[in-house]
């Protein structure tokens, strides 16, 4: 301890216990509470490794932390150790507009990076809805998506070069602004949702893309689920590729409309909302085709006529986690990821898992890219009920998988899913990570018990 | 026992937040320590998990709940809608209830609980001020001499001669008035800013509305409450009660942001379980903040010019709390000459928060650094609120900036509109 005061001050070393109950949890619902030994906000790449030198002398387990946002229990503490907050790493270190990238702390909050981009006429995709207040190097280590995630991909599509400390205080840089770039193994995508397992980000170069121009938003209205489905893959099946394709379930729109009174059809089975955006001329071809395909489908579509009524469609979908939040105490938001041509298939599924453990679960989601998010509301207080919501977010998974799918489209494993690693990647596919794991955290010291657990079947070492 | 001091009864609130951080967005705190600790979600899980006996009372817990500005962004901002501020409150109540106060805000509040002795205090404090108070003739302000638990660098205004009270009878009528309005002045305006309380008689005589002035009304209590000392809080508030109901009138106006809350929410959660509970709910149903009740009495629209630039700062229990913000801002348009210039998050906490710019000056000066920028930004000439303890806040933090803007009450702006106009026409006759 005296010797990390050294490192830090008195000032960026939090050991009084009050406040090191406020970094025992995360976003995650329902996930045990571990006290960490103590808390270092360090305010250099410098800072991290001596700190990083001393966790390894000491053998002291490190858990990276940013904005705590991560809604798998990705930062909460498994045994007495040491949270790193990387926030007051925050300085935006350049912002290169010729060359359209931007290289940051991790400590960066999403949002700040993008409003300063955007008075060059510049874009950063990746928009988690955790946006105003999720860290870069957080975005980047659980390879975040968001609302553009369809048309313009999640944050390992953008980032091009890292900085990044080793478990034993190594400093080593990958990747760079060169637009080709592919010399050697690509440790920049290595360390993209690596989870703080593995190192922690120090400093990122994302890519950065002109700020499109024109954009036109609709509110798609579906009697049946299953035109909504085919709506969605019928406008890709035309070669059109909208920013934008989320979906709301019948049980989401009824939440919604009640929470924030956004107009919603309250009868209608699924609404789609989409956004296409880019040249204004290709906007008005792609809107055109939207419409179409939404037609074919028996939808009915609204445009948004201007930027008042985008807003109050883009407010009503982002209303959706916060409708669901307010209708009991505890929300259980999970991840699950299909192929596109199954999202209608997912649907029906989850409607019947909430049915058979009798639970409240609203659907939404990027369906776009089939990625849906199922929420159930339940309440943390009550054991019986927490039994049954375990048991059905297991099937979740189950039935995802089993689809062709993914255990996570964008919120990561953490510690809530690494149960299910071998499920999606086999035990050799564990075994793989594990051996990297090994090779870069040989004492296992970097967010043990995070995303891949290094007890292999059968016992082996911790 | 009331959700004020029952921390299980804000249970549901503290089971409600997801932890999502949205709140680390707008905490004012926040983004000044970024401490998680700082923030709702911190103070929430923190209350939370002393409720549920997994830490105990201590003064390092106690130092955290109260490093809050009760501000409300959080609450504003948050997607389960938790009441942050109810939960805080709840929580330094649950903490004095085991701890007890600390001896100093005790004697303090104990002072504040006999409204004799706060008032003769004040009213010696102002013939001895001198000697604590270095007079800025520069400033028309204040520095104290000793460090009297104050801070030596903070501007203060100095006590005026004369109370609000003193200087006014208990009713003032106009010729013809065609409502009867009892008016709680506060301690700000009462003691220190009796210009706000001479503007509010002025605009409401102005309106042919007549205005009590209870005499025996005192402070509201909040101070206390958010200290965590409910019981001196609520028999402030049952004393209160008692002395406005003595008065027959159709509304009660408060000027002051805390107190207009006071009347209309803390009151009635205050005496929710006592005899007094309707008669809290009955006044509160006549409680307005000035603003609101100007616009629903349709006051007269000045017809003088006021050429000045000015821009609003919106205090955070008006706003938020009883969300004032639309009728400041049209009483200000409706004055001809007037230009109002946004400043960036005008409803942004100045940083006051009542006592915490007094226990934690040098954070509640960071905080008002932004609320400077901002002002300075727009370049008017004052800055109006609808808030004295605001005002307070604004002309420390432009003095020590070295700023001018003056820091005015929307009712002293309006007060002034109605002289200019009653001068134009003076001006008028004279000349015809
Ligand atoms: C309301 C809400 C909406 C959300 N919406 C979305 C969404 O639309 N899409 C989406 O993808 N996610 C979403 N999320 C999840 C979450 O916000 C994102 O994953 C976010 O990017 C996490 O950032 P953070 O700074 O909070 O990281 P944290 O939660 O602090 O950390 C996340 C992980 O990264 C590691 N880590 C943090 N910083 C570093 C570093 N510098 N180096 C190495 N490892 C590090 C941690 O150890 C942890 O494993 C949402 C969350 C909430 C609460
Ligand atoms: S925004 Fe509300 S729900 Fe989210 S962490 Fe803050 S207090 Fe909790
Ligand atoms: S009330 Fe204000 S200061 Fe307190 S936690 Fe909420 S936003 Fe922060």
């Amino acid at each position: 301890m005296k010797e990390l005061e050294a490192i830090l001050g008195r000032e960026r070393l939090i050991t009084e216990p009050e406040e090191r109950w406020c970094y025992a949890f995360d976003a995650a619902a329902a996930q045990p509470k571990h006290l960490p030994v103590a808390v270092a906000l360090p305010q250099s790449t410098q800072e991290v490794a001596d700190i990083m030198r001393l966790a390894t002398q000491h053998r002291v387990p490190v858990y990276p932390r940013g904005a705590g946002t991560n809604l798998s229990g990705g930062v909460i503490p498994r045994e007495d150790g040491l949270v790193v907050s990387l926030v007051k790493m925050n300085q935006i270190l350049e912002l290169d507009a010729e060359n359209l990238t931007a290289t940051v702390q991790p400590g960066v909050v999403i949002q700040d990076l993008n409003d300063a981009v955007a008075l060059h006429g510049l874009l950063y995709p990746p928009d988690p809805g955790s946006v105003t207040t999720a860290t870069m190097g957080g975005s980047v280590a659980e390879s975040s998506g968001g609302l553009r995630g369809l048309k313009y991909g999640v944050t390992k599509d953008y980032v091009m070069g890292l900085e990044v400390v080793l478990a034993d205080g190594t400093v080593f840089s990958c990747g760079g602004k060169t637009v080709k770039n592919v010399s050697g193994y690509d440790l920049v995508k290595l360390f993209c949702g690596s989870e703080g397992t593995l190192g922690i980000i120090t400093a990122i170069t994302v890519r950065l893309i002109p700020a499109p121009e024109a954009r036109r938003s609709m509110l798609a209205v579906f009697d049946r689920l299953e035109d909504a489905a085919h709506t969605i893959t019928g406008i890709i099946g035309n070669k059109v590729i909208p920013a934008t394709m989320e979906i709301m379930d019948n049980k989401t729109i009824r939440m919604v409309e009640e929470y924030c009174h956004a107009g919603l059809p309250v009868q209608a089975a699924a609404i789609l909302l989409l956004e296409v955006d880019g040249i204004a001329s290709v906007v008005e071809k792609e809107a055109a085709v939207v419409e179409q395909v939404c037609r074919e489908n028996h939808g009915h579509i609204q445009v948004a006529r201007d930027d008042a009524e985008r807003d109050n469609l883009w407010t009503a979908r982002r209303a959706a986690l916060p409708a669901c939040a307010r209708l009991r105490p505890t929300t259980v938001l999970e991840d699950a990821t299909v192929p596109r041509s199954k999202v209608p298939e997912m649907l029906m599924a989850l409607q019947e898992i909430a049915d058979k453990y009798n639970l409240v679960m609203a659907t939404y989601g990027h369906a776009g890219d089939g990625n849906l998010h199922p929420t159930i509301a339940c309440d943390e207080r009550n054991p019986e009920e927490m039994e049954r919501v375990s048991k059905a977010v297991d099937e979740i998974f189950r039935t995802a998988i089993k689809l062709g799918g993914t255990l996570s489209g964008e919120h990561g494993i953490g510690l809530a899913k690494e149960r299910y690693m071998p499920l999606q990647f086999g035990e050799s596919g564990v075994e793989v990570m594990r051996r990297i794991k090994q090779a870069l955290d040989p004492l296992g010291l970097l967010n043990p018990g995070k995303l891949i657990s290094m007890n292999p079947p059968g016992g082996g070492q911790q | 026992m009331s959700a004020l001091d029952d921390l299980r009864l804000v249970e549901t609130e503290m089971a409600k937040c997801m932890k999502c951080g949205n709140c680390q967005a707008v905490c004012p705190l926040y983004k000044e320590t970024l401490r998680e600790a700082a923030v709702a979600r911190g103070k929430v899980q923190l209350a939370y998990s002393y409720l549920k006996g997994e830490i105990p009372a201590t003064q390092g817990l106690a130092e955290k709940l109260l490093f809050c500005l009760t501000c409300m962004a959080c609450v504003a901002n948050c997607p389960s809608g938790v009441q942050v501020d109810a939960v805080v409150l709840a929580a330094r109540a649950a903490l004095v209830r085991e701890k007890g106060l600390p001896w100093l805000k005790n004697v303090i509040f104990q002072g504040l609980k006999r409204p004799w002795l706060f008032d003769l205090a004040l009213r010696t404090g102002r013939h001895l001020q001198f000697l604590a108070l270095r007079y800025q003739p520069e400033l028309g302000r204040c520095h104290p001499r000793f460090p009297i638990g104050l801070e030596l660098r903070r501007v203060l205004p100095p006590l005026a001669k004369r109370t609000l009270k003193e200087e006014f009878p208990e009713v003032v009528r106009p010729a013809h008035p065609r409502l009867r309005v009892a008016f709680f002045t506060g301690c700000l305006e009462n003691y220190i800013y009796t210009d706000i309380g001479r503007s509010i008689i002025n605009v409401l005589v102005a309106n042919q509305v007549e205005v009590v002035i209870p005499k025996d009304q005192h402070c509201c209590g909040i101070p206390t409450l958010v200290h965590g000392d409910v019981h001196t809080a609520r028999e402030m508030a049952a004393s209160n009660l008692v002395i406005f109901q003595g008065y027959q009138y159709d509304y009660l106006v408060a000027a002051c942001a805390t107190c207009g809350e006071a009347w209309k929410h803390y009151y009635p959660q205050l005496l929710d379980a006592t005899p007094s509970w309707q008669a809290a709910e009955a006044v509160a149903a006549k409680a307005r903040d000035i603003n609101e009740l100007l616009l629903e009495i349709a006051y007269r629209p000045p017809a003088g010019n006021l050429p000045w630039k000015v821009t609003y700062h919106d205090p955070c229990h008006l706003v938020r709390g009883q969300g004032v913000s639309q009728q400041p801002r049209a009483i200000l348009k409706s004055i001809p000459g007037l230009e109002l210039a946004e400043m960036k998050n005008a409803d942004r906490c100045c940083g006051s928060a009542g006592s915490f710019s007094l226990t934690n000056y040098d954070m509640s000066m960071r905080v008002q650094a932004h609320k400077v920028a901002a002002i300075r930004a727009t370049g008017a000439e004052a800055v109006v609120t609808s808030c004295p303890a605001c005002r307070m806040q604004l002309e420390d933090g432009l003095a020590q900036a070295g700023l001018g803007p003056r820091v005015l009450h929307v009712a002293q702006v309006l007060d002034q509109a109605y002289a200019a106009q009653d001068k134009a026409a003076a001006g008028w006759s004279a000349a015809s």
